[in-house]
């Protein structure tokens, strides 16, 4: 083996991965967002809705889960294409990961709201809340911070498959990479800097979660303890 | 102008073959390093542990897209100039899934009811026969369900594959975009033989789970 690993050779590409990296960061928090909103709406639906629409979110849920993001990033770019919209790589990138976590919440958010007490609803009917009340106090804040390491886990994973709309020439940090690569052709060393970089970010989205789960579940922050 | 034919859907059939054939090797060999990670996951000496965890986070931790990019050329860095696809993309896999089933089955290992443990250790069983004659029999039993479940990423995830060169399903159908370019037909066709592939093992484990009522206890 004679290979000599020269990291020098990518010192001035530091701008660029950082900014690969803040892109990859975007790419997902509105993933992220767009998502959950999606899940939960979908969840919602699944327990609460009219026959059809159960059928359509289970529907939805398998076939997303039982296909590769990355086709399901080709449908996106190159199916509206041909039904006559343009959308950008960035754009098809946004559509197809929060399709592809909406239905991965949807699921998550549903072990929540079925873990919801009964008797609890009971009594929010009792004090005589309404539908859009009991929802929101009684069901979704306990369903969601009950499940909300296991969202965790899945905001991490979506930020990680985020990579793989590279593939469409999305712009984020694998796609960066690419370049970069191809104008230094030291692709070893590219990938393994992406690679550090992905494992600081996959940290640094755990912890911000985990933060951001301290601040919305008050009652959590006081008592301290699991629901 | 062709349009999507019959050729072309047993082009996809044969790749869907590589599809599944890239799953066994990844799943044999994810299970085979896996399950030593997990052992050593949960082993009494702490620099194993510690090499375990190390190794379970930076799998998880980086994309798989990284991770055969970096084997890609890093097979090529050792001197192997001519490296199958099938190779890269087997290695790369088995890594991925060795790092996620070690996860999994350190829980079902350690899942199993602590009494379990001392009782065997009462019996003055060594520790290896505590472990394939106590542990590992209930654990096994823990862990179909979620093995299965994570079958089905694995199957999904070969999908990656066509980035070092491997003609599997996605990338079939990329090929096949390339010529008759008509890709809503070509990709939906592609998805639903993922679906077909994928579908029936979700379920199973679905039953499964209910079966040994390990989801809800």
């Amino acid at each position: 083996m004679t290979y000599e690993f020269d990291f020098s050779a990518l010192l001035p590409y530091w701008r660029e991965f950082a900014w690969g990296a803040l892109l990859t960061l975007q790419l997902s928090a509105l993933s992220t967002v767009l998502g959950f909103i999606l899940g939960t709406l979908c969840a919602i639906g699944r327990a609460d809705g009219p026959r059809w629409v159960k059928f359509l979110v289970a529907c939805y849920v398998e076939v997303i889960r039982n296909t590769p993001l990355l086709v399901q990033v080709f449908i996106v770019y190159f199916g509206i294409a041909t039904l006559g919209i343009r959308v950008s790589a960035n754009m098809a990138a946004v559509i197809a990961l929060v399709v592809n976590v909406g239905a991965y919440t949807s699921e998550i958010v549903r072990a929540g709201l079925e873990s919801v007490h009964k008797s609890q609803l009971e009594a929010a009917d009792c004090l005589g809340l309404s539908r859009p009340q009991i929802y929101w106090h009684v069901v979704l804040r306990p369903a969601v911070e009950r499940v909300y390491p296991a969202l965790t886990s899945q905001y991490v994973l979506l930020m990680l498959a985020s990579s793989i709309t590279s593939q469409i020439s999305a712009e984020e940090l694998t796609a960066v990479a690419n370049r970069i690569q191809s104008d230094t052709f030291r692709s070893f060393e590219t990938y393994i800097v992406v690679g550090v970089i992905y494992l600081a970010l996959s940290f640094v989205v755990r912890i911000a979660l985990g933060l951001f789960g301290l601040a919305v579940f008050v009652r959590r922050r006081k008592l301290g303890t699991a629901l | 102008m062709p349009t999507f034919s019959l050729v072309h859907l047993e082009f996809l059939g044969w790749a869907a073959l590589w599809t599944l054939g890239l799953s066994a090797i990844a799943f044999i060999g994810g299970g085979l390093v896996g399950f030593a990670v997990a052992l050593a996951r949960i082993s009494p000496v702490r620099g194993l542990r510690w090499a375990a965890i190390g190794y379970i986070q930076i799998v998880q931790g980086t994309p798989l897209l990284i991770l055969l990019f970096l084997i890609y050329f890093g097979i090529a860095i050792l001197g192997f100039s001519e490296v199958p696809a099938l190779a890269a993309a087997g290695l790369g896999l088995t890594i991925y899934s060795s790092g996620f089933l070690a996860e999994i089955w350190r829980g079902c290992i350690q899942s199993v009811p602590r009494t379990q443990w001392e009782a065997a250790e009462c019996l003055a069983l060594t520790p290896w026969q505590r472990m394939t004659r106590v542990i590992l029999p209930q654990a096994a039993r823990i862990a179909t369900a979620p093995t299965v479940g994570f079958l089905v990423q694995i199957v999904k995830n070969t999908s990656l594959a066509s980035v070092v060169g491997f003609v599997e399903l996605a990338q079939a159908g990329k090929l096949i975009n390339n010529s008759i370019f008509e890709p809503f037909t070509v990709f939906m066709v592609v998805a639903a033989i993922y679906f077909a592939i994928c579908f029936p093992l979700s379920t199973w484990s679905r039953s499964l789970e209910r079966k040994l009522n390990v989801g809800r206890r």
